[in-house]
């Protein structure tokens, strides 16, 4: 897929939790072909404080009002500058980067999207094209409480939705290695995103059901573009850029 | 280009067309932004520390934002001047007229070796000698910090590479001049500068250093004005032509760094923030021309009027 920088306008940027604003952008022209599991860099233009691009996944492409969704977590000044943007505004971003989510081989047997925290993103856009393309995603979606659950209605038009939240608030108490679904259904491909010890458990239990796993990792970035190297992930392989050998990996490949 | 504009300017025996030049690693190799500019615009690319063996570069986290910057330890991560010659070169030797390697070591006798491979290329007409990297423990900037280590390290490459030489210097030394001098001396047809500064980021919260080597090489705007600095030191103690970067981000600041004694420059950090800063920068250095009724762009080398 070819990269490109783009200048996007600010449709809608709202809060939908107390940490998280999603982001609605748009053009004039059709956006590009992107596929899920990968994302695109932001430059943000206004805070006084930051230097680099942020990298943020992309969460959803709705083809019919040409907007493209991010999910932003607010933890610095960076996100927080663009939570903060109004409709309107120009964004500048570099997309699509990175490689995106493989196919699993059969539309018969289902497939699980795992997703913890701001993890959850990349998920949404995964579960609609799987289920555009005749799949059966099932999304097992984890968070520390019932109002940090996040987008759960867009989630359950393109497959169930399993929850857990760890204080008991909503779905099943614990975290998303705790969830029955896990043993409920002979999962084909288990797709995870989140905080590395929570993808490492769902690794763990993929491996203990005989599934394949892929992950999604977040290093820090400077370049996003493969040149720079300073987001490189140790592998069987040696050392590889998460921006374009990633951020998605099978979970074989990592020296987890 | 507009016409009776002339923008080539000459490194030695180099001829680039324009004066911007893509600084080693962040550029890659060119390939990972054909996407975004035209690569045959560039003046030169300078291509990834290449060393004689395979180098995986040090552990994770390699980079750390700073004000109006970043820090890097990447370290010299690359497969080695063999891989390069066998897998990497012919891919690239066509996408550009002026593909420059820069060569990095430990030991003299890896520059000399990996200077004396790329000379066998006819596709690379120049080679530009890191004896600046911070984030190496042995060799890089061990050579750069002092005149003898410089003198010993350049000398030696001379003897084994007939092309274009040129030498990076590293802004760590209490005198850039007195390397530059030897470098010079020692037969370099022309040097860089700055490579990167010695500097450090830490986490608050955390109680510890954001970089796995607790210290990195600082780039990007905020060392602009000590790169000018040096640039302008290094240009009036030698004959030489000297290539200027650090913290350019656009054509006007290439037009300081040119004023200030630079006959060339080079984009490094500049390429994250705009993956078409290259072929923009280029435009700019035209476009101030034209306002400033420049017709020849080695008029403004050293024009500073001090």
């Amino acid at each position: 897929m070819q990269k490109t920088v783009l200048d996007l306008t600010v449709k809608s940027c709202e809060m939908i939790s107390a940490q998280y604003a999603l982001l609605k952008l748009t053009q004039e022209n059709s956006l590009p072909e992107m596929h899920a599991g990968q994302f695109v860099e932001v430059r943000v233009d206004n805070s006084s404080t930051t230097f680099l691009r942020r990298p943020i996944s992309i969460n959803f492409i709705d083809r019919n009002d040409n907007t493209l969704w991010l999910l932003i977590q607010v933890i610095g000044d960076g996100t927080r500058s663009m939570s903060m943007l109004q409709i309107g505004d120009i964004v500048n971003v570099i997309l699509p980067l990175g490689n995106g989510f493989s196919w699993p081989k059969e539309k018969s047997k289902p497939i699980l999207l795992v997703g913890g925290g701001v993890g959850t993103a990349p998920m949404l856009y995964w579960g609609k094209l799987l289920k555009d393309k005749g799949y059966e995603p099932n999304f097992l979606l984890g968070a520390r409480s019932k109002k940090d659950l996040l987008q759960l209605a867009d989630f359950s038009t393109f497959g169930s939705v399993y929850t857990t939240t760890e204080d008991g608030s909503y779905g099943e108490k614990g975290y998303v290695t705790n969830h029955s679904a896990l043993n409920e259904k002979p999962w084909q491909r288990v797709y995870v995103c989140g905080p590395k010890p929570m993808m490492m458990a769902v690794a763990k239990e993929a491996k203990r059901l005989g599934v394949g796993c892929e992950v999604s990792l977040e290093n820090n970035m400077a370049c996003g573009v493969g040149a720079c190297l300073c987001c490189v992930e140790d592998t069987k392989k040696g050392h590889v850029c998460v921006c374009t050998d990633g951020p998605v990996f099978d979970v074989e490949k990592l020296k987890w | 280009m507009a016409k009776n504009i002339n923008m080539s300017v000459k490194l030695g025996e180099l001829a680039l067309e324009n004066p911007v030049m893509t600084a080693s690693g962040t550029f890659g190799y060119g390939t990972e932004f054909a996407d975004f500019v035209d690569l045959n615009r560039i003046g030169g690319i300078i291509v990834k520390g290449t060393t004689l063996h395979h180098r995986e570069g040090n552990p994770y986290p390699r980079m750390a934002e700073t004000p109006s910057g970043m820090l890097n330890a990447v370290g010299l991560q690359n497969k080695g001047v063999h891989y390069f010659v066998d897998q990497i070169y012919p891919t690239i030797k066509d996408l550009n007229r002026n593909i420059i390697v820069n060569v990095s070591g430990s030991a003299i006798e890896d520059y000399v070796e990996t200077a004396r491979i790329l000379n066998e290329l006819e596709g690379i007409p120049a080679i530009e000698l890191n004896i600046s990297c911070p984030n190496v423990k042995q060799g890089g900037m061990t050579f750069g910090v002092t005149t003898d280590g410089a003198s010993e390290v350049v000398s030696a490459v001379r003897k084994a590479y007939d092309k274009t030489l040129i030498v990076k210097l590293s802004p760590n030394v209490t005198d850039i001049t007195e390397i530059a001098k030897a470098a010079e001396a020692s037969g370099a047809d022309s040097v860089s500068l700055i490579n990167t500064l010695l500097g450090m980021a830490v986490d608050a919260e955390k109680r510890k250093p954001l970089l796995s080597t607790v210290t990195g090489g600082l780039s990007g705007p905020a060392v602009k004005p000590i790169a000018l600095r040096m640039v302008w030191q290094v240009s009036k103690a030698v004959n030489i032509p000297v290539v200027g970067l650090g913290g350019i981000m656009n054509g006007r600041d290439a037009i300081e760094f040119m004023l200030a004694g630079a006959t060339a420059i080079q984009l490094g950090t500049a390429n994250f923030i705009d993956p078409m800063v290259t072929n923009r920068v280029i435009d700019e250095i035209q476009d101030y021309m034209i306002r400033n009724n420049v017709s020849d762009i080695n008029d403004l080398i050293g024009a500073l009027e001090v």
